[in-house]
């Protein structure tokens, strides 16, 4: 177990292993999607009140979800790159960076598209937007100050400890519609228990969820892949894997 | 105790020590980051007087009274315990209705109701389809009688 895992920190072990699964999770994503939103914006019924207009939920939830996913994903990777000196972690958490920053600003939008017709307003200052709006900074503060240390080892580290300070982020985020009175409504999904989503609406949700996750993991493995041969430029494997192709 | 566990220990302790800061702080500011009132809490006075403020809760059924030729409706909130009438002069969202969930923007006036100039509709976490609703009412009002 444990020399499997010390063999996934070496960076050509990991290169090899994430070259072959890219694919995989691209094709899964691909089907998933076209056939989540297919089924969302063709198959499923209209909602009672909503009528068409409820059909945004099924980009809006999944990035909502995926933008929290990925920042616990960073801060993970962060730390454990922080706590055993392992160069690949840092490589993996600084790869998730955009992509979760992509994703809320999806979130942030969708929802916003969303809002002015049915709540009747753009945006409001209640505790769910504006903590998912300080996480879109989070992620922007964590992209800028890797990039203003020129040092690769001094921006990993001082990076890292902002990605997980941010944590703290995210339980309120989540949260944020169960203690405070806000204007956004509580989870449709991942409540303990029966969904507030009929199933035949729900199954395309999930789908759109699952396909989100295989997008996110077939680009964050490209990323971390470019990362990893960026930081090992100057070394022999580099060289024959490139050539390898 | 190697270098890593001091380091493991030492992102424990920021982080616990930073869980507890902002939970303190957050139930500090607790006022504040309550997005509305309710009814109960309008009559008990909590709301800050001469200030703008939030009153959120449902539409009471045939409270809702537009004037003819113009803008201007009246309604009445309600959280099943207190009410709270309010004027509001200005387009309403499509979410509005009766027994809907409501958040209205505005200052208590002398006569004690609510002068709004902005309405939002609240949407609760249920989604489905008509023909489920419908069944619903019927089973519902099938119980009721």
């Amino acid at each position: 177990m444990w020399t499997w895992i010390h063999k996934l920190g070496s960076p050509p072990h990991f290169y090899r292993i994430a070259t072959r699964l890219t694919p995989w999770f691209g094709w899964a994503a691909l089907l998933l999607i076209v056939a989540g939103i297919y089924g969302g914006l063709y198959v499923a019924p209209t909602d009672y009140q909503q009528l068409d207009g409820f059909r945004i939920i099924y980009v809006h939830v999944p990035s909502a979800s995926l933008s929290l996913f990925i920042y616990v994903n960073m801060a993970l990777a962060a730390a454990v790159g922080l706590v055993w000196r392992i160069k690949l972690a840092h490589a993996i958490a600084a790869a998730c960076a955009p992509i979760g920053a992509s994703f809320t600003f999806l979130a942030l939008a969708t929802g916003s598209i969303w809002a002015k017709p049915m709540w009747g307003t753009w945006w409001v200052w209640d505790a769910r937007l504006t903590s998912e709006l300080v996480l879109l900074f989070l992620y922007f503060g964590y992209m800028a100050l890797r990039a203003a240390i020129d040092d690769e080892n001094r921006a990993d580290r001082a990076s890292a400890l902002l990605a997980i300070i941010g944590v703290i982020n995210v339980p309120i985020i989540k949260y944020s519609v169960d203690w405070w009175n806000t204007l956004h409504q509580p989870a449709t999904l991942s409540k303990l228990g029966k969904p507030s989503m009929d199933p035949d609406m729900l199954i395309w949700l999930l789908m759109m969820l699952a396909g989100f996750m295989c997008f996110f993991a077939a680009v964050v493995l490209t990323r971390a892949r470019a990362e990893v041969l960026l930081r090992a430029r100057d070394q022999r494997w580099v060289r024959q894997a490139l050539e390898g192709r | 105790m190697k270098a890593r566990h001091q380091r493991l220990m030492a992102i424990g302790l920021v982080l616990v020590g930073l869980g507890l800061g902002t939970t303190f702080l957050l139930r500090a500011m607790n006022e504040n980051i309550l997005f509305y009132y309710s009814p109960s809490q309008v009559a008990a006075g909590e709301p800050p007087e001469g200030r703008r403020f939030r009153v959120g809760g449902l539409v009471v059924n045939g409270s809702v009274d537009r004037v003819p030729g113009d803008l201007e409706v009246h309604f009445v909130l309600t959280d099943n315990a207190k009410t709270v009438p309010v004027v509001y002069s200005g387009i309403l969202p499509d979410l509005f209705r009766e027994g809907q969930g409501i958040i209205a923007h505005g200052e208590m006036t002398q006569d004690g109701s609510f002068r709004a100039d902005e309405v939002l509709a609240k949407h609760d976490e249920n989604y489905m389809p008509p023909e489920v609703e419908d069944s619903l009412k019927q089973v519902h009002g099938g119980s009721e009688t």
